[in-house]
């Protein structure tokens, strides 16, 4: 029966990697670059849906809109005023900047809202019992699991068919020869930044509503181990970052309950080492060889 | 170099003013607050960062007591500036070198570090320059250990250890117990190690002993399965309130009900912004101070605290308050205070608290006294949760 429990909450930690993932691998698979402060957007859409649901009494939905709203806002802020400028340096030079944005952004946080832990009202409480006193599921894993294949689904088909997802998918490839087919680029990666935060700040309050401890580096940790999870999956590919989402977190919750709790993150890294071993691009990334 | 010359002009200029002073009416006019000694105490603590909350509480509860001192008027008075150190040992190095600076025209003592890894960096550091140290909260025998300058305001680590296991098998609490720390982390490894000794040595049955890698961690079902699996009745939580009140929520979701038991760091749970009261009920924890205390010192430390700082003060506030005190206390009974210098300062206060029978009234004990070595002697108070409040449990 633990052995089932195990599952349920891996799978369930895993759905909330995924959800992080899919927003990694979106900026990635456009931009080509890391967003390393996506962790933060994270914390961030989880404090504003703290507020407004502890301090103006806001049912939980109308809470979890505004932080994507405001989310959304401040990814397309991010890139304007941090990335943009920066688009023909090189890639290290962004880098570094969204590591300085990262602590922009706990810092700003830390000044806002202070130091202290706030303890986070989750958005749906509650569990399902599958045998009672000894299995159960919460509605918050059951609701985790199910954004984050509706997200996969959406994000899938918004890529896949719709004209602004040809046009990013145009951009991935060829941001030159998009632009000279009449694609504006600039607004595209804006538009990606705009959906990787908004699925942040899903991602920040399913999270908070599963482990319900708010600080300013709250999002810093996940940030990085979802990170993990996209490359895992192959960086860029949107049903990658639900697999290795989802087997990150399985992965993690087995070897802290089999294996040793101090070792369950070097076994998660011993893993993805021996995958990008055997598959360089990870598990559904595309392997395009650089023509020298 | 250039201190040891400044601190020599500035005995050599003292003693020059004691033997004008001795000619009676030397000619030269008396400064107007020249009567008082000016010992600057400078702090070291993470006010940014991830321990931020104890850092801040620290300089705040210290900020209290040396405005409290100074308005006595009294024959000490305490200039007092405090730097962050983000809780990394290097930044806490550097920090104190900025102090050094600072105190260039005064003796000078060292309040900090809060956390136990950056105090152990400094503390070698004050050893060498001979700089008195006094530590509100860090909390490790190596903070202390081979050094004769650096004290220690809150218990030893093994110290909570040891009293939880006797308090428990005291009062029969329990039948088969269990341990869940944070094994990367020396204040819990040190108090777990001492409760897993101690749960042996008074023959109590341990069933299991769970850790976990970080305070970051937020998944703590599989350590909370291990113990309800193994038949555990008291979990005892040697650890910080943000994972503790994490390992609660998750408890009650697998409905596993042990009592809990946990030492000074769950102190500050129940005053976590929108956190659900119900599910520390019955929670035991042994801390030193407790800000519903009734007694007019803790009323008055707390209103004046609330009042600058909008939360209530925990314990690192009031040991940074007792700090304070402890300081301003032991300098009043030296004597030659005038004139000394940063290390002959040093020798006398370590003397002082070192002597054992130094005695220091505070918010967090009575009586309180200094072994030797550094470390503090002064008792837990037992407290329950009960309708969202500490209740007495001695």
């Amino acid at each position: 029966m633990s052995f089932l429990n195990n599952a349920i909450t891996g799978v369930s930690l895993g759905s909330i990697y995924a959800i992080i993932a899919l927003g990694y691998t979106m900026v990635y698979g456009i931009a080509k670059m890391l967003n390393f402060a996506h962790g933060d957007v994270i914390m961030v859409g989880a404090y504003v849906c703290f507020f407004a649901m502890g301090n103006f009494n806001l049912p939980p939905a109308v809470g979890v809109v505004l932080a994507v709203v405001v989310c959304t806002v401040l990814g397309m802020v991010i890139e304007r005023l941090a990335y943009k400028p920066l688009r023909a340096a090189p890639s290290l030079a962004v880098l570094i900047t969204a590591i300085g944005v990262s602590y922009f952004l706990q810092n700003s946080a830390q000044l806002l809202w202070g130091a202290a832990t706030k303890v986070f009202t989750p958005i749906v409480s509650g569990s399902l019992a599958l045998v009672p006193g000894q299995l159960s599921i919460s509605y918050v894993a059951i609701l985790s699991v199910a954004c984050c294949v509706v997200v996969m689904v959406g994000l899938t088909l918004f890529t896949g068919q719709t004209k602004l997802g040809k046009a990013m998918r145009a951009c991935s490839e060829d941001k030159g020869a998009a632009q000279l087919m009449g694609i504006d680029v600039n607004a595209t990666i804006s538009m990606t930044f705009a959906i990787g935060s908004a699925l942040a700040a899903l991602a920040g309050v399913l999270m908070c509503s599963a482990y319900p401890v708010l600080s300013p580096t709250t999002g810093s940790l996940p940030g990085i181990k979802a990170f993990t999870a996209a490359v895992f999956g192959g960086i860029g590919s949107i049903p990658g970052a639900l697999l290795g989402g989802v087997l990150l977190g399985v992965i993690e919750t087995f070897a802290n309950a089999y294996i040793s709790t101090e070792l369950s993150d070097a076994v998660v890294f011993a893993v993805l080492i021996v995958v990008l071993l055997v598959r360089p691009a990870g598990l559904m990334g595309k392997y395009v060889p650089e023509k020298v | 170099m250039k201190k040891k010359k400044l601190a020599a002009l500035l005995l050599a200029g003292a003693m020059g003013l004691g033997l004008l002073a001795g000619c009676s009416n030397g000619g030269k006019p008396e400064n107007g607050g020249g009567d008082a000694v000016t010992i600057k105490v400078g702090g070291i603590g993470p006010t940014t960062g991830d321990a931020a909350q104890y850092g801040t509480a620290t300089e705040w509860g210290a900020e209290i007591a040396v405005e409290e001192i100074n308005a006595l008027n009294g024959p000490v008075k305490l200039e007092f500036k405090y730097e962050d150190d983000t809780g990394a040992a290097d930044t806490a190095v550097a920090a104190y070198n900025n102090l050094k600076d600072w105190a260039k025209d005064a003796p000078l003592v060292i309040y900090g570090t809060t956390t136990t890894g950056p105090c152990v960096a400094v503390s070698a550091e004050t050893y060498a320059d001979r700089i008195f140290q006094l530590t509100p909260s860090a909390s490790s025998p190596d903070v202390v250990a081979g050094k004769d300058n650096v004290f220690q305001m809150c218990f030893t680590d093994p110290y909570l250890g040891t009293a939880g296991a006797e308090y428990l098998k005291d009062k029969g609490l329990g039948t088969k117990y269990a341990v869940i720390y944070n094994n990367g982390d020396a204040y819990s490894t040190g108090i777990a190690e001492a409760f897993i000794a101690k749960t042996k040595e008074l023959g109590m049955e341990l069933v299991a002993t769970q850790t976990y890698p970080d305070d970051k961690t937020t998944d703590y079902t599989v350590q909370l399965n291990a113990c309800k699996d193994a038949g555990a009745d008291v979990v005892f939580l040697p650890i910080y309130y943000t994972p503790a009140s994490l390992i609660l929520a998750q408890a009650k979701q697998m409905s596993y009900a042990p009592l809990f038991i946990g030492g000074d760091g769950m102190d500050g749970m129940l005053d976590m912004d929108g956190f659900d009261k119900s599910l520390a009920e019955g929670l035991l924890l042994m801390t030193p101070f407790s800000a519903g205390a009734e007694d007019d010192r803790t009323k008055s430390f707390v209103e004046k605290f609330q009042k600058a700082h909008n939360i209530l003060p925990n314990q690192f506030a009031a040991d940074g308050y007792d700090c304070m005190y402890a300081i301003y206390e032991a300098c009043l009974e030296i004597e030659g205070l005038a004139g000394m210098d940063s290390a002959a300062l040093c020798d006398a206060l370590s003397a002082k608290f070192g002597s054992g029978t130094f005695k220091v009234d505070g918010l967090t004990g009575k009586d309180m006294t200094w072994k030797k070595t550094g470390e503090i002697d002064k008792a837990p108070l037992i407290f329950k949760v009960e309708n969202g409040a500490y209740v007495d449990a001695q």
